[in-house]
């Protein structure tokens, strides 16, 4: 055991790692910016469209809702795969990085949407009352009171979303996708290395528990300052 | 933009829905507040109190009737209009309603910015408000770092800031301690002096009233039982909401109270 660990370290093991990780990071980056604009255009939609919300639409709001649901309710395996004719028709090909990363939008997209949902629910309703009640637009509401209120909860979501993404990365890299879960699954499990794999979730372990820990420090410091703990 | 106000309630019903069920929580409301009033509303919990102020501002919208301010049918104001109109009327919330994420300064800010004025007549009249509710030095504090009345100067702050025609203050005053509460009726009148700012004030508080209204209204299970001069129906209370206020508050503030035989 101790022997695969001390071999999980070997050069020729990070040689192989090392440019995963990039592809990890590339991939987590973009689609978690992608992922982060729609999310919270959709959540802020579902919010405001809501029967109660600011702008009201409910037909729009159950369909949309529906929507958000039915991708929500499909396992992340089968969303990718009717994910891939979307990204041929953005991208061009069906492999390959650029196509994981939109078929990761395609999963995310509604999770982080009902996120952010949630997150600004949070937001009591005396506040946006009394934005109204002061003459607030829509607009606003939305950018002087429900975000910022919101931010500490939504910075935590922002890091679920991001932990999220990373391990799916690891399912869509059987789409050739490439990072680090491709080669957990490629070496690890097609080859029987474990020590790649020992590594590769090492790394894994590591920058998951880090980002937890960035965004749980950055919503205490936000918290902190607001003097609300 | 408001032309002179006086408000005029006609016939104001409001009724809430809930499963289909209907509840009549305002049942034909008139009720005319002159120019330069602070009128006193008083009634028991339920009565109905706030979802009257709630109406004026339209954070309500009425089931029947008409609430005209000056001009202004409100319930016919369009969007836009209506933006402009809540611009002008400020209100104290009894919980506050501050926003965590700003500080005294930003949430005084805050309806300045909702009417586009610019930094320097932010800067400038957010100070001057922050000296006159006596909360200058509390400038940088967020509400999180306030006790209960400081927050309650802050609101009192916010809804003056733009300059409002009228003011509803819906228990304003409550969470304060007697002297703070004093104080604050005080520079109420006095801004009511100066500007001519009509004020409505709900409270549970007859002294309140007594010391700051000229005219009140009693209300009654949506129905307003009384109204008049202060002095008029504290002298002469024909109501029995309003009898029993006054009951209450000079038993109370007699400390007639024998033990064992509780009023
Ligand atoms: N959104 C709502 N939906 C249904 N019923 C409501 C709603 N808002 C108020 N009511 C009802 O209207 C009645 C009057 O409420 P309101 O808050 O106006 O009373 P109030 O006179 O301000 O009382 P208090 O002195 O306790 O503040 C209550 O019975 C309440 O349950
Ligand atoms: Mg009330």
């Amino acid at each position: 055991m101790t022997d695969l660990l001390l071999k999980a370290f070997t050069k020729e093991v990070w040689d192989i790692i090392i440019p995963a990780i990039w592809e990890t990071v590339y991939m987590t980056i973009v689609s978690t910016t992608i992922t982060t604009f729609f999310g919270l255009l959709f959540g802020i939609v579902l919010l405001i469209t809501d029967k109660h919300g600011l702008h009201p639409i409910p037909l729009f709001n159950k369909v949309f809702g529906s929507i958000i649901n039915a991708v929500l309710s499909l396992p992340s395996m089968v969303v990718i795969i009717l994910a891939l004719p979307i990204a041929k028709l953005i991208v061009g090909i069906t492999y390959g990085p650029k196509a994981c990363i939109i078929s990761l939008t395609v999963v995310c997209i509604p999770i982080f949407s009902r996120l952010v949902e949630n997150s600004i629910l949070e937001v009591s309703k005396g506040k946006i009352e009394a934005a109204k009640a002061m003459g607030a637009s829509n607009i606003d509401i939305i950018f002087k009171v429900m975000l910022p209120e919101a931010l500490p909860t939504l910075i935590r979501n922002f890091v679920v979303l991001t932990i999220t993404l990373i391990s799916i990365t690891a399912i869509a890299g059987s789409f050739g996708a490439g990072g680090l879960g491709d080669i957990a699954v490629r070496y690890g499990y097609h080859r029987f290395r474990s020590d790649i794999l020992i590594a590769a979730v090492l790394v894994l372990l590591v920058s998951v528990n880090l980002l937890q820990l960035f965004g749980a420090l950055l919503a205490r410091k936000i918290l902190k300052k607001r003097h609300l703990i | 933009m408001l032309p002179p106000s006086f408000i005029e309630l006609k016939d104001v019903y409001k009724k809430f829905y809930i499963y289909n069920k209907e509840f009549e929580v305002l049942k034909g409301i008139n009720l005319e507040i002159q120019k330069g009033d602070i009128f006193g509303i008083v009634g028991f919990s339920g009565a109905g109190k706030s979802t009257l102020i709630r109406c004026i501002n339209r954070l309500e919208i009425i089931s029947s009737g008409t609430i005209r301010i000056g001009k202004y049918e409100i319930n016919k104001l369009s969007k836009k209009e209506l933006s402009l109109y809540r611009q002008k009327i400020g209100i104290i919330f009894q919980h506050f309603n501050l926003l965590d994420s700003r500080t005294v300064f930003g949430n005084v800010a805050f309806p300045l910015e909702v009417a586009k004025k610019s930094k320097k007549e932010i800067q400038e009249r957010v100070s001057e408000i922050l000296e006159l509710v006596d909360i200058a030095d509390k400038k940088d504090f967020y509400p999180g770092q306030l006790s209960g009345g400081q927050k309650q100067r802050a609101g009192i702050a916010r809804a003056l800031a733009n300059n409002p025609d009228i003011l509803l203050s819906d228990e304003a005053t409550s969470a304060l301690d007697p002297v703070s509460q004093l104080s604050v009726l005080d520079l109420l009148k006095d801004i009511n002096k100066k500007l001519g700012l009509t004020i409505i004030l709900i409270t549970h508080s007859l002294d309140v009233i007594r010391h700051a209204c000229n005219n009140m209204a009693v209300l009654e299970n949506g129905i307003i039982v009384e109204k008049g001069s202060v002095k008029e129906i504290f002298v002469n209370p024909k109501s029995d909401t309003a009898k029993v206020f006054i009951k209450i508050n000079t038993d109370l503030s007699i400390s007639k109270y024998v033990e064992g035989d509780v009023i």
